[in-house]
């Protein structure tokens, strides 16, 4: 008998709640797109001042962490664009803050190749690059996905998750700013991950 | 020999009128000027955009770029699926419709500038010649702007 409940109330209790993470109200992002906590993570890259860096260097502090890459003529520029007048913004609150510009094209994207672009944008804006191993390791990390598409003249571009994720300070997931979030949005859920408590909730 | 003569002119003369009157659908294809980014060096590939408003009646079509300031223009759409992932395409001829505006702009079409001849420098212009399916074709200029800009106006 209780063998029976056990058969039957266990999957639909599993199923309950994949249901909530999934597609209910437990769900702000699609699914299999969330990152998971930084602190689940463990890759490792090196900063465009050539330092090594991993999530332990993004702890105790709120984070925006995005995947782009520096031949990019449309979609990173307007990120980047959309960044600085966020970190404009927050004011001294920007200074509290990690901003991590992480490449999907190490080819390209050498350690030079990122300071050289950074030098153009926020000084708050870090560059982090790899060898493409450590490329793949980070975007699984982060569950992020990019793809290298060749175009004509033997040049290529890529294809590349693109929003910038919020992490709070106790290195949880918050959510996601796309660049076609108005700043009267995106700057309030960037204070509001900068203030809460330690160990906070999404 | 004079009729003949006379009926050819007449002919000749009908033919560059009907050209004449093709080539007026682009021209009712107005374009402010355009805008681009900065560019970081010469071998990325730099963005420029541009409004195209078509005031004419019929349907006209962006078939080519052509830029001395670079090797290639192209069109190219960015596109961003519900999954997040950002994909940038050639966008091929370009459509505009009678009496709409197609707006170019960041996050959507425009036009790659690859291989630059020299960088494009905040507060300089550079001629971009816009070229039509009816054979016509208009030179506009483009202003360029700072390497995070967002849009004409900054």
């Amino acid at each position: 008998m209780t063998y029976g409940a056990a058969i039957i109330g266990l999957p639909a209790l599993s199923l309950g709640v994949g249901w909530w993470q999934v597609d209910g109200p437990g769900a702000d992002e699609p699914a299999g797109t969330r990152p998971g906590p930084l602190t689940s993570m463990d890759f490792q890259l090196t900063d465009h001042q050539g330092n090594a860096v991993g999530p332990g260097s993004l702890a105790d502090r709120a984070s925006l962490v995005f995947f782009g890459f520096t031949f990019c003529p449309d979609v990173c520029p307007t990120t980047l664009s959309d960044i600085s007048g966020w970190l404009d913004d927050l004011e001294q609150d920007a200074e509290r803050l990690n901003v991590v510009f992480i490449t999907v094209d190490p080819e390209r994207d050498t350690v030079a190749a990122m300071a050289e672009y950074l030098g153009y944008f926020h000084p708050a804006i870090r560059g982090w690059t790899g060898t493409p191993d450590q490329i793949a390791r980070t975007a699984q990390d982060f569950r992020v996905t990019y793809e290298k598409v060749a175009t004509k003249n033997g040049d290529y571009t890529m294809n590349h998750t693109s929003g910038v994720f919020l992490f709070d300070r106790a290195g949880q997931f918050v959510s996601t700013i796309d660049y076609h979030e108005p700043r009267e949005f995106a700057v309030p859920k960037i204070r509001r991950a900068l203030n809460g408590a330690e160990g906070g909730t999404t | 020999m004079l009729p003949n003569l006379k009926n050819s002119l007449f002919a000749l003369f009908l033919a560059f009128g009907a050209a004449g009157s093709a080539m007026a659908d682009s021209l009712e294809v107005l374009v402010d000027a355009g805008w681009a980014r900065a560019s970081i060096g010469t071998s990325r590939p730099a963005a420029a955009y541009i409004t195209f408003r078509n005031t004419g009646g019929k349907a006209v079509t962006l078939t080519g770029l052509t830029t001395a300031v670079a090797k290639r223009a192209e069109v190219h759409l960015t596109q961003t699926d519900d999954a997040g992932v950002s994909t940038m395409s050639p966008a091929g001829d370009i459509a505009l419709p009678p009496g709409e505006d197609v707006t170019f702009q960041p996050g959507g079409l425009h036009i790659m500038l690859m291989g630059l001849n020299a960088p494009l420098k905040e507060g300089e212009r550079f001629e971009l010649t816009l070229e039509y399916d009816d054979g016509g074709s208009k030179t506009v200029e483009v202003n360029v702007l700072g390497v995070a800009a967002r849009g004409p106006e900054n």
